[in-house]
């Protein structure tokens, strides 16, 4: 499928809107609240907003499929694609830019020029929370689920971190993704 | 055998369609034995006798069977009555079977000689080396292996939809019912929204969630 009309899908599928406010807002509330509950071990924090992300994307995912009708990827870098300009674009309303792709076609990164869900945020002052809490991880973990829901004809295996984020002092927020492997016997046939 | 049955006429009957020129048919998204897509005469006739169609016609939408990726019966409900009673156990057999049935028509979509002029210009550029083991591929192969798409007798249509997390809807419609692929899509957003999206419904778990039921029901009536 070609970039553009990828694009447009992302452009074009309609969905209910809610006010982004209130998002950020209940978001923003869910993770001052883990790392509360968490005691400021932001490693617990980190890893349990992916858990709860991992947990949405595996609901989310036909949502997605069943509103935007889109088919399926024929490669990782198709895949990488539907993911910005289809998924982020209807359910956040941004379009992170897909690059550094490794040789083999297996990593990629995410840059987000912006994020919704970091609106108004400001990271605590306690010295580590810079160093160690990734904010938006649960967005990583709606990736991991949601993928690994794709199942037909095969399912996909990925890992998702962030490396960079904005609101530690950093100039790009940047998600790696990197696909693990595919499970099943067969293979999608290999662009090139 | 556990085939739902329809208005009391024996099940295997209707399979059998006696001596009609309405053929039992299967087809899957891939273009085999015949790609023209031709219809049935009878529905020809039909389709060109009616007007064109201003909604879709939710009329003759026999009863629903959503199906989990592991062959499991999650969700059935029959929407008009007269239908033959089926015990749950049946349709859990029904579901189990058809599962198998449709991996098996996956697995046996016929594959023509790479060595023939492929009929679409999909293969790529160095043709002689693409990979296939026996020499052999799909016909069209930018189109995946879809299975078991719909099966028609002249009692009935079943219509598969299977999505690519690997659920299954099973339509029992009217064989005259038009734009069943509408009816299923919008089967599938409502069980995206009010199924899946129902934090405390359990994934691959059997449905119960009203809210479903509700809207299911309420749409197919013809009413939002």
């Amino acid at each position: 499928m070609s970039s553009t009309k990828t694009s447009r899908i992302g452009e074009e599928t309609r969905v209910d809107k809610v006010n982004a406010e209130l998002v950020t807002l209940t978001y923003g509330t869910i993770v001052a609240q883990l790392c509360q509950d968490y005691d400021g071990n932001y490693q617990d924090v980190n890893k349990q907003l992916d858990k709860m992300g991992y947990n949405i994307g595996m609901r989310l995912i036909e949502d997605f499929l069943a509103k935007s009708g889109v088919g399926r990827c024929a490669n990782f870098r198709e895949t990488a694609d539907m993911i910005a300009k289809v998924g982020f674009k209807i359910f956040l309303n941004v379009t992170p830019t897909v690059t550094n792709w490794t040789s083999d076609n297996s990593q990629f990164s995410l840059i987000f020029e912006d994020n919704p869900l970091a609106d108004f945020v400001e990271l605590p002052d306690d010295g580590r929370a810079q160093d160690e809490l990734w904010f938006s991880n649960i967005l990583c973990g709606v990736l991991r689920g949601s993928l690994e829901m794709v199942n037909t004809p095969v399912q996909m295996q990925i890992e998702a971190h962030f490396v960079s984020d904005v609101l530690r002092g950093d100039d790009t927020t940047e998600m790696r993704v990197s696909l693990v492997r595919y499970i099943e016997d067969e293979m999608p046939p290999e662009e090139e | 055998m556990a085939v739902p049955a329809y208005r009391g006429t024996n099940n295997l009957q209707s399979l059998r369609t006696p001596n009609t020129s309405r053929a039992t048919l299967w087809r899957s998204k891939q273009p085999q034995f015949d790609s023209s897509h031709n219809l049935p005469e009878y529905l020809e006739a039909y389709q060109s006798a009616s007007p064109p169609l201003a909604s879709p016609v939710t009329l003759g939408v026999f009863s629903l069977i959503i199906i989990n990726k592991a062959g499991g019966l999650i969700y059935q409900r029959e929407f008009q009555a007269g239908l033959r009673n089926l015990s749950t156990n049946d349709y859990l057999v029904l579901a189990g079977t058809f599962h198998g049935v449709h991996a098996i028509t996956r697995s046996i979509t016929p594959k023509i000689p790479i060595s023939q002029p492929a009929p679409f210009p999909a293969t790529s550029s160095t043709g002689t080396t693409v990979p296939a083991a026996s020499g052999y591929s799909y016909p069209n192969p930018g189109v995946p292996v879809s299975g078991l798409d719909y099966l028609e007798t002249d009692k009935f249509r079943m219509t598969c939809f299977q999505t690519l997390t690997g659920t299954k809807f099973l339509l029992f419609t009217d064989p005259l019912t038009g734009h069943v692929d509408t009816i299923i899509q919008k089967i599938y957003e409502l069980y995206a929204d009010y199924v899946m999206k129902n934090p405390f419904y359990q994934i691959e778990m059997p449905v119960r969630c009203e809210a479903f039921d509700r809207h299911l029901g309420a749409w197919l009536r013809g009413r939002t």
